[in-house]
């Protein structure tokens, strides 16, 4: 992954200047995303590049080292018996488990993203997230995924929140880092905006929706919220911020649809694994079976795709 | 940076203007959307039309037809029936002898289940009608598929539902049907306008003459059919196809009680004076020239959303469009720029793609119109900002346009283009934007964008227009009145208003 040309600087943003949303507004826009009619080639392209997209992730308390390794196996042979197919971007497993992911990925290119700072609720004092992250990275994670602290900044505590993000940072060193809003509990897309800003000033590579344990996890108009806030910043400053929609995206039809609105929000710079990730567990397969579908022209059993 | 300062755009080979702004997005390599063309197999339209007069299709007197063409690909798609002297007269006498023997005698609950009959099949044959419409008018599929055929639908089941509750709707009184209507209809909304003039006038008990546009006279056409189809009493509705001749003789015709009519308001003025001293009631739906407002503390993408609605839905082929677009000059150069970086995304083409969000102009006639405003709006020293797409080769194509640099003493802020045309002007304060919103002889809409509650009742308090929608653009419904203001017209239409216009009170 590139790293952006534009130094960051990391100044506490004026939440106050930060433009309203206005919810109905927002739903019509992405209703006309879903009215796009996406068929044949550019229905394959798109397929094939959600699939390269994909932050391949295993999050429980039952994973192990066995699990994550049949994971990563998934991760460089999606499905082997058709050719042509692209791998994902990464694998996104709990810090434990970073070194097994390392190794099991070997020299590819696919990256170890590590959640980290107490995933999911972020409960946890500071330094303790601090050196959670240095372990996640010295193991070979690549990519960061941290949570915010939703509790401080729904109490208006803005400044905490970005002085703990912009302490992470620095401790991801060459880590990228993926900041999660968890935006099922920020309530609002007002809230949801202004969390966006916070994030991108303090210095996120990436901003991301959600930990997948909370629902409503990753919607559509959460997402466009948080692609335009992306957009804003980089008029602004011309620095280019990553977006990842993170759970409840499950099928493909979906994930096309989150590409149409990517395309008309940000445009085509951003239509890279560097500059977009799904967070999914389940979406591949059926980006799969529909591609198997448009190949064919008929439906496989699910039993033909492998379920790691 | 005031927008007020001219913007320079260095232009291209292809003549079109390109910013070289930093940080600009990218929408027009890479990832594309394949075509995918909604499908015409099942859709039948006839070589030949002939008009619609006392329940038959009845050929024309003196035999006289008329070309209607697809805009898109300027192929003719049938030749329909010119309607003479002769022709209306006999589709008047048609009406008022159903009127006088049979619809105006039924009991209402009976002329209800009629009008529900009509929209039903409408709604089933919503496909057949949406890809007409597209094909005779040029308006992308998403629009006649999702707004114009279910909206018309909507209509007729919104007024079959009063028509045997007239004592509820005005209360005290006694409503009773005027007799004969004469109905005019333009091309922009051509199904759409049919069910605005028919539902009400049927509902309230009267029979109807309408002309449809002579561009886009098909879905009128087949409208006639579901009429038919329905087993309406013949003469209650009666079509009659043509030009301003036909029109003129429904206007001038003695026996017709009331003229209703949407257009231009050049053509209002010729109505209104034909019709002076005849004791026929008028409803005129005329020009526009809408306001579309944006404060500072509005929120911006889906202000900017609105502007795209209110000025680019149906080619801006719209009497009720945010042409004119003012915004506080503390937001104005954002809104600009995300503005342009959203026309990039609009797709110019193929009326029948799913895809298409901008259709073919209605006419050759009608693109000419549009193109001399654009010519005049840069000889008279605006800056004009086009979006890059491509568009076809044949066919009558308006890429989306903006204005900067423009005041209120520029013809393009001040004329009716009734294309894809916007006007941007900046004000500081809510007064100023008030007073320039107002200062037009039009009145139809208008649109009023911001966070404040407060502020959007005093702007809808203050702004001249029959219509003016908070924080959205162009939405329609049948239980809302429509009309306007000043040169924008007489009379409303839509909801328990609408049936005023269709009713002698009585006590």
């Amino acid at each position: 992954m590139s790293l952006a040309a534009v130094p960051v600087s990391t100044q506490m943003p004026d939440l106050g200047q930060v433009t309203r949303v206005d919810e109905v507004g927002v739903k019509e826009r992405v209703a006309r995303f879903q009215s796009r009619s996406i068929k044949k080639e550019s229905k394959v392209e798109a397929l094939k590049m959600v699939l390269s997209m994909i932050d391949l992730t295993t999050l429980e308390g039952q994973d192990t080292p066995g699990k994550v390794r049949q994971l990563c196996q998934k991760a460089l042979h999606l499905h082997d018996s058709m050719p042509g197919l692209p791998h994902v971007a990464a694998v996104c497993v709990y810090p434990t488990m970073v070194g097994v992911a390392k190794q099991a990925l070997g020299d590819n290119d696919i990256k170890v993203a590590s959640v980290a700072t107490a995933f999911p609720s972020g409960m946890t004092p500071r330094q303790i997230k601090l050196e959670e992250t240095r372990i996640a990275v010295d193991d070979g994670a690549d990519e960061i995924d941290m949570v915010i602290s939703r509790g401080a900044f729904l109490q208006g505590e803005y400044g905490f929140v970005f002085d703990e993000i912009a302490a992470i940072k620095e401790a991801c060193g060459k880590a990228h880092l993926k900041v999660i809003l968890e935006t099922g509990e920020l309530g609002t897309l007002d809230r949801i905006r202004r969390a966006s800003v916070l994030a991108m000033h303090a210095g996120a590579d990436f901003i991301k929706t959600s930990t997948g344990k909370i629902q409503p996890a990753a919607t559509m108009p959460v997402t466009l919220v948080m692609l335009q806030a992306i957009r804003d910043y980089y008029y602004e400053t011309g620095r280019m911020v990553g977006m990842k929609p993170a759970g409840g995206i499950s099928k493909a039809k979906l994930a096309v649809h989150y590409l149409v609105m990517l395309r008309e929000t940000l445009g085509q710079a951003w239509m890279t694994k560097e500059w977009f990730r799904f967070g999914a567990s389940s979406l591949a397969n059926d980006v799969l079976m529909q591609l198997q579908k448009q190949a064919t022209g008929v439906y496989q059993s699910a039993d033909y795709f492998s379920k790691d | 940076m005031s927008i007020n300062r001219p913007i320079i755009f260095p232009k291209t080979n292809s003549g079109n203007f390109v910013s070289t702004e930093p940080n600009k997005l990218a929408f027009n390599d890479g990832w594309q959307y394949a075509p995918a063309p909604e499908s015409t197999d099942h859709v039948t339209i006839d070589q030949r039309y002939k008009l619609f007069i006392g329940g038959e299709f009845v050929a024309p007197e003196a035999g006289r037809h008329f070309e209607t063409i697809n805009p898109a690909t300027e192929e003719q798609l049938s030749s329909v029936a010119l309607a003479g002297e002769a022709d209306v007269d006999r589709a008047v006498k048609a009406a008022r002898k159903a009127y006088n023997g049979v619809w105006s005698k039924m009991p209402a609950s009976e002329r209800s289940k009629y009008i529900y009959r009509i929209a039903r099949i409408l709604q089933e044959r919503a496909r057949e009608f949406a890809v007409i419409e597209s094909l005779d008018g040029g308006k992308p599929i998403r629009e006649s598929r999702d707004i114009d055929i279910p909206l018309a639908a909507a209509h007729f089941f919104y007024y079959a539902g009063w028509a045997d509750k007239l004592e509820y709707a005005f209360p005290g009184r006694h409503a009773v049907p005027l007799g004969v209507a004469g109905q005019i209809i333009p091309w922009n909304f051509p199904l759409l306008m049919c069910a605005w003039k028919i539902a009400p006038a049927l509902a309230c008990g009267n029979t109807v003459v309408l002309k449809p546009a002579e561009t886009t006279p098909l879905t009128a056409m087949k409208l006639a059919e579901v009429i038919r189809d329905a087993g309406l009493p013949p003469g209650v509705v009666n079509i009659v196809t043509g030009a301003g001749e036909t029109g003129a003789a429904i206007v001038n015709h003695p026996d017709i009680d009331k003229i209703a009519f949407t257009g231009s308001t050049e053509v209002g003025r010729i109505i209104q004076k034909a019709i002076a001293g005849t004791g026929k009631r008028y409803t005129l739906e005329l020009g526009g020239k809408a306001a579309n407002i944006i404060f500072a503390d509005a929120a911006i993408d889906e202000a900017v959303e609105g502007i795209v609605n209110g000025i680019f839905f149906n080619q801006g082929h719209v009497c009720c469009a945010g042409s004119r677009l003012f915004v506080q000059e503390s937001v104005a150069d954002e809104v600009i720029r995300k503005l342009r970086d959203r026309m990039e995304t609009l797709i110019v083409g193929d009326p029948l793609d799913k895809n298409t969000d901008i259709g073919a102009i209605n006419s050759a006639s009608q693109l000419e119109t549009i193109e001399s405003y654009l010519k005049l709006g840069q000889e008279e020293g605006a800056q004009m900002y086009q979006s890059s797409c491509a568009v076809p080769d044949r066919g009558y194509w308006c890429r989306p346009t903006i204005f900067t640099g423009v005041s209120q003493s520029n013809r393009i802020v001040q004329e009716e283009i009734f294309g894809p045309v916007l006007a941007i002007q900046t004000f500081r304060t809510l007064e100023e934007g008030l007073s320039k919103a107002n200062n037009t002889p039009y009145g139809l809409s208008g649109g009023i964008w911001t966070d404040k509650g407060a502020k959007i009742f005093k702007m809808t308090q203050g702004i001249r227009a029959g219509v003016i929608w908070a924080n959205t653009f162009n939405k329609f419904d049948p239980t809302s009145p429509f009309g306007g203001y000043k040169e924008s017209g007489f009379g409303r239409e839509g909801g328990l208003h609408g049936l005023g216009a269709y009713v002698r009170l009585e006590a």
